[in-house]
């Protein structure tokens, strides 16, 4: 910016204006405040709506005594089995679809862009719209699959969300449908930046088909499959959509999971603290999640 | 010697066409696979939204039947839904309003705090600019439903409860940090001295983020506009919670209401949701290449 080379420039007076400007940021008066004043609308916003939230909910959910009540539930109990199921196999299966299915949207022609945006669609659909379908799609005497499977297997189907296993099942398998789409186009994106001489030198040196996918488009696409893996994992953690349209926590509670379980707790049986407590027990796995990803997303800054 | 040529030569012809069918063969194959996978992704892709569609192609009453083809196709639920015409949709374009309104409003209000923001960090350099950047991070991997009772809570103590800027500020503080990360990626390739020379030419700041840096930015303001939108369009949860009278509810709270009454009338409620799913579709394919480039650039979020 300013060569402070000059010579005849004072000592001192440099000596001074390093000062300021490592206090203001090399900003001068005016711009030092508009600069803060662009920040600020930001800020009150995170202060009031998000710093603010995480610690009043810290402080509904300190009492120890809540958690001994929570850990007594026999829901709560299922409820932790279900996160878990739903966490491993959600996050897991949807990625894996999503890095083989970014490899089959790579082919070059026409179709394979047509598909794609039929592909995209389970996304692009409003949630509600979706699961509330899937929702009536699963009833076991009126819904479109089992009607389905009668017509053109003879097969009776099961009352799917009237079984804890295939409830559960059934928001999973909701939550893959929804969600294997966007986790595709990102994959789809981190395959399309691998420059095409790295892909070239590979194909011309025998590495082709799964050979070239495990020794040189994977290793490359290492580093954006876990961030992706990792944030995934939050979302789902996060996630009341699906559960809550799909089972609805049913049959008998059977299926919550901690984000539905909270809100129930909350409102269903006007227990917030207990609500918060629930979703607190969550924290012994989301702060490591948050300290692992805030680490990545920054030093990576998320380039593909 | 002429006929040891013609022998090698018709060897070597049999070989290149062994070859070649061995290279057909492998092609009928992988087309044979392509197939195969696109008729299994488009039923597994199309399967819920076509049973949205088959329902409310229903008349009235007929929803209890096991036909897996419209028999015979109606209408009437989708009239039935624009005019209003059923008890359960008595409200229904107002409730449509409010999703608009609160759609349109997250959309203005993140995109000017995220590009405020972020033309301070990136493009003013504000000092402890970083802090800011991870405020935003720490947003971004906080799982909003988590929040959802305090904030709850807080918006009661507050008395905006039933007030649609409750939910609007939710959606705001959850939906900004992104724009942030799209903004100062996208930034980066616009020169920093561009700034500077309208600086010297005695450009305030606020005529450097109205004149330069917002038009240069119009690609990632797209992006992240139909990020907000859709975003808001896909909430739930906090507008379940917080919009639960009748002047204030929005269409996915009104949608949900009718899932465990045992007179729901599906045909109606899958019409409701096709319309209700039509804008984001819409613009989700409209501005698609813009938002994938955006998603690409800031990081990734559902």
């Amino acid at each position: 910016m300013n060569g402070v080379s000059v010579a005849e420039v004072d000592r001192s007076s440099v000596r001074w204006r390093a000062l300021s400007r490592s206090l203001r940021g090399g900003l001068k008066g005016a711009e030092y405040t508009w600069s803060l004043a662009f920040v600020v609308p930001y800020l009150a916003v995170f202060v009031t709506f998000v710093a603010y939230p995480v610690v009043y909910g810290l402080w509904m959910g300190s009492e120890p005594s809540l958690y001994r009540e929570l850990f007594r539930d026999p829901i709560y109990e299922r409820t932790v089995v279900n996160t878990v199921l739903y966490l491993a196999l959600g996050v897991n299966v949807k990625m894996f679809l999503a890095l083989l299915l970014s490899g089959f949207f790579m082919r070059p022609g026409r179709w394979t862009k047509v598909m794609l945006l039929i592909f995209v669609l389970p996304w692009a659909v409003p949630q509600i719209s979706t699961f509330i379908s899937i929702h009536w799609m699963l009833n076991g005497e009126w819904g479109f699959l089992n009607n389905a499977l009668y017509k053109l297997f003879h097969i009776e189907g099961p009352s799917w969300l009237n079984d804890r296993w295939t409830a559960l099942g059934a928001v999973i398998v909701s939550h893959i449908w929804k969600w294997t789409p966007f986790w595709t186009l990102i994959l789809l994106a981190g395959r399309m930046a691998i420059p095409l001489e790295i892909r070239d030198t590979a194909r011309v040196d025998g590495a082709t088909g799964v050979r070239g996918f495990v020794h040189i488009t994977f290793p490359l696409l290492a580093n954006l499959y876990l961030i992706c893996t990792l944030l995934s994992t939050i979302f789902l953690l996060g996630d009341f959509n699906a559960v809550y349209f799909v089972s609805g926590g049913g049959p008998a509670n059977s299926t919550h999971v901690l984000a539905t379980l909270g809100i129930r707790d909350a409102f269903d049986i006007a227990q917030p603290r207990l609500g918060v407590a629930a979703v607190m027990s969550a924290l012994p796995l989301v702060i490591p999640l948050v300290i692992v990803l805030m680490r990545k997303l920054r030093t990576t800054e998320v380039q593909l | 010697m002429s006929t040891l040529l013609a022998d090698a030569g018709v060897a070597s012809s049999r070989a290149l066409a062994e070859s070649h069918r061995a290279l057909r063969r492998r092609r009928w194959l992988s087309q044979a696979g392509v197939v195969l996978l696109s008729v299994m992704l488009i039923v597994w892709s199309l399967a819920p939204i076509y049973n949205m569609v088959l329902i409310s192609l229903e008349p009235e009453g007929d929803v209890f039947t096991d036909h897996i083809w419209p028999r015979v196709p109606s209408v009437e639920s989708f009239w039935g839904v624009l005019t209003q015409g059923h008890w359960y949709l008595e409200h229904f374009w107002h409730q449509f309003a409010n999703s608009l309104f609160l759609g349109a409003m997250v959309t203005f209000f993140t995109l000017l705090f995220g590009s405020m923001t972020s033309f301070s960090i990136a493009r003013m350099r504000i000092r402890h600019g970083w802090v800011v950047s991870n405020a935003a991070l720490l947003t971004y991997v906080i799982p909003a439903s988590f929040l959802a009772i305090p904030f709850y809570r807080i918006m009661q103590n507050y008395g905006l409860a039933n007030n649609p800027w409750s939910v609007i500020a939710a959606l705001v503080a959850f939906a900004t940090p992104y724009a942030i990360f799209v903004f100062q990626e996208y930034g980066r390739s616009i020169p920093i001295e561009v700034d500077e020379s309208a600086r010297i030419d005695g450009a305030s700041p606020v005529q450097i983020y109205r004149r330069i840096y917002l038009p240069l930015m119009a690609p990632a303001l797209v992006a992240v506009g139909t990020y907000a939108l859709l975003l808001a369009w896909n909430e739930f949860l906090y507008q379940f919670l917080l919009l639960s009278t009748k002047s204030s509810m929005t269409v996915p709270v009104a949608l949900a209401q009718f899932l465990n009454s045992d007179q729901s009338p599906w045909n109606y409620m899958m019409a409701t949701a096709i319309i209700y799913a039509v804008p984001p579709v819409a613009i989700y394919y409209a501005f698609r290449r813009r938002m994938t480039a955006g998603l690409t650039m800031g990081g990734v979020k559902g």
